[in-house]
């Protein structure tokens, strides 16, 4: 009955995720995230003109909010990059942002050196999209550049954004050129992994699906329009309605599912993979990481159930989303 | 449909010349000065007319769709190939196609200068130059046509009269490379800024997006065609100024055609509609063509000659009696010298 002791601690205790955002400015970064969570990230956003932008270097902007469904309390973070890409000569735009990344991991590592393990927070960035644009013949040098400097760091799961933009040649013929200049540069990005041989025939071929349709081609609104007799969220144009959930039109929904469904694999992968990688290269340099010299692990099984419990705002309410949690990883690890 | 036969009717009013007798006016006391209209005409047919646009931008915006789209007759770079292949191939250096159009016995000698993508770089200081140089190039060139002892008849005519500027369809505000580029450009040459792939905007979202590019251009001191300070009268500000209300033009490109509603319409075909390239209803593009074709194409010619082509030639006539001068942003070593 082990699993569900541990099912049901954590369920309580809730989950913590940090989502990275990058791209240059007007790619619908943030409609979209608010489209993902169905929330608003940003509700006193002022955006800058180009006078401003030239005065101003990459920041980093992190907002959390605590999502609740089902019983089962998510705590988002949502790591912004405004000035990312902005300026004429991007050539230090992103050492601000691997800095973060890299200071995420050296607080879990200092944490998990420590005594008092109880209370550890895990601030460390599980995701990052990297919001490509539908314009152009594919990824720029930045984009190659900034990919490879973060590859070995987090998980990059790159989007195409405002798809709309698109028609469905082009989308097809642009993300095989996306797939086929990510493969020329060596660039590491997320993998699903395969379904499970144990696994039903449904989940089988979605995950095929959304392998397939690797990189997603997304557009995101918080408007709802009235289409063919029903409010769905979408885009009005005079020539027709895009509707953000409708398969036939964008990867809104791959992108969502492949989200929710991995998101217990990307904090495994950033824990293990990730962070490894960090905490090796950080000890091989050397210095002090606790008063009293130790540097212990923590398994994920034991992180799992040691979780805080959040007292926060009224959190917000998902619909329609449905949340599988996979825990029978964290579990067989033990 | 080019219509560029259309020549505004002035008749002069054969009552100017009554004044002194009061009454009617009989025929022997009319002249026939605006007989003069119809020779002109006769000669500008006979002659033809030029015009050479550039499309400036960066990379992948639709710029060279969109010069096949204007004028239809497929005048770019790409329409010497097969017409067959869908995918527009990546401009990668300054390339200038000519097209001999005719109309209606209208004559018309079109260039496109076709530029490539900038501002893929990370660092992208400086990306105006090839491009500035070559505009400045195209005065040199008319300047030392003009300076010469043995003139030609007609000089031919290479400088760029008008400089379309393709605007990323962010949404938000200008980029700080857009300003820049737009500053630099609007010294010496005509610009008309367009929104590129408008077809990513809904119609709230680019009347918003024209209003905050229209601030940012006034507060960089950003003259774009038509610029105010060129209208001659009353009646020009006015038509002007409408124009220069709906400026940024929202365009969509496309030299693909379809069918719609039982016509063949040039337009981009998605799963949620067609968007019709020259339904005003969609997107501006007609509105843009109208502009260059159509109502100001002279008036383009003209400010280019008499104001961005005297300025330079000016500064560098200027040139050779003082010391170093840097005509037109660009650095003196880009420039030939030469004896007068």
């Amino acid at each position: 009955n082990l699993p569900n002791q541990v099912h049901r601690k954590s369920v309580k205790k809730g989950f913590e995720f940090t989502l990275m955002v990058v791209g240059e400015s007007g790619l619908g970064k943030s409609t979209l995230i608010n489209s993902l969570f169905l929330t608003d990230l940003y509700p006193e956003r002022v955006i800058p003109g180009a006078a401003e932008k030239i005065e101003r270097t990459v920041q980093i902007e992190a907002s959390t909010v605590e999502i609740e469904e089902r019983g089962v309390k998510l705590r988002l973070t949502v790591v912004d990059t405004p000035g990312y890409g902005d300026a004429i000569n991007s050539q230090d735009c992103f050492s601000t942002i691997i800095s973060y990344i890299d200071d995420q991991f050296e607080r879990y590592l200092h944490d998990e050196s420590g005594l008092n393990r109880r209370h550890i927070v895990d601030n460390r960035v599980h995701c990052c999209f990297y919001f490509i644009s539908p314009l152009g013949h594919g990824l720029k040098p930045l984009d190659v550049q900034f990919m490879k400097a973060i590859h070995n760091k987090v998980n990059v799961v790159p989007v195409i954004a405002k798809a709309d933009t698109l028609t469905l040649r082009e989308r097809e013929r642009l993300k095989h050129l996306l797939s086929e200049m990510i493969d020329e540069h060596g660039i590491k990005i997320y993998h699903l992994p395969d379904a499970e041989s144990d696994e039903d025939e449904d989940f089988k071929e979605q995950t095929r699906i959304l392998k397939a349709s690797i990189p997603f081609a997304v557009v995101g609104s918080n408007q709802q329009i009235e289409a063919k007799g029903k409010k769905v969220r979408g885009r009005l144009y005079p020539w027709g309605v895009v509707e953000v959930e409708n398969p036939e039109h964008n990867d809104f929904l791959k992108l969502r599912t492949m989200l929710i469904t991995h998101m217990q694999d990307l904090q495994e992968v950033t824990q293990d993979l990730h962070y490894e990688n960090f905490r090796s290269e950080r000890l091989k340099r050397g210095g002090r990481l606790s008063s009293h010299g130790y540097i212990l692990p923590l398994s994920p099984a034991y992180v799992l159930v040691c979780r805080l419990a959040f007292s926060a705002p009224p959190p917000h309410t998902l619909q329609n989303m449905k949340v599988l949690i996979k825990i029978y990883h964290g579990c067989q690890a033990q | 449909v080019l219509d560029l036969a259309a020549v505004p009717d002035t008749v002069v009013s054969p009552a100017v010349y009554g004044e002194k007798t009061g009454g009617p006016v009989l025929d022997f006391s009319y002249v026939g000065i605006d007989a003069i209209l119809e020779q002109m005409r006769r000669k500008a047919m006979k002659q033809g007319f030029e015009l050479n646009i550039m499309v400036v931008g960066q990379s992948g915006l639709g710029k060279s769709t969109l010069m096949n789209t204007l004028f239809k007759s497929k005048v770019s770079r790409k329409s010497v190939l097969a017409t067959a292949q869908e995918k527009i191939p990546k401009t990668v250096e300054i390339k200038s196609i000519s097209h001999d159009i005719e109309e209606k016995g209208v004559r018309m000698k079109l260039t496109v200068i076709d530029t490539p993508g900038f501002g893929d770089q990370i660092n992208n200081e400086n990306c105006w130059q090839p491009i500035m140089k070559f505009i400045n190039d195209q005065y040199e060139a008319y300047l030392q046509e003009e300076i010469n002892i043995n003139r030609k008849k007609r000089i031919p005519d290479s400088r760029v009269h008008c400089c379309i500027y393709f605007i990323p369809p962010t949404g938000h505000c200008l980029r700080p490379l857009d300003v820049e580029f737009m500053r630099r450009l609007s010294k010496v040459v005509n610009i008309v800024p367009v929104i590129a792939k408008a077809d990513t905007l809904t119609l709230e979202e680019r009347d918003f997006f024209k209003q905050k590019i229209r601030e940012e251009l006034r507060a960089n001191g950003i003259d774009v065609y038509p610029q105010k300070e060129f209208d001659e009268d009353a009646e020009d500000r006015m038509i002007n100024e409408k124009i220069r209300e709906m400026i940024p033009f929202a365009v969509v490109g496309s030299d693909q055609e379809y069918q719609v509603n039982g016509r063949r319409l040039l337009g981009r075909k998605t799963k949620w509609g067609t968007i019709e390239v020259e339904n005003i209803a969609h997107c501006e593009f007609a509105y843009l063509r109208d502009l260059l074709i159509r109502t100001h194409m002279q008036n383009i010619k003209d400010i280019t000659s008499s104001i961005h082509y005297e300025m330079y030639r000016v500064r560098r006539l200027n040139e050779n009696n003082t010391t170093v001068a840097h005509a037109n942003g660009v650095p003196e070593h880009h420039l030939t010298a030469h004896e007068m």
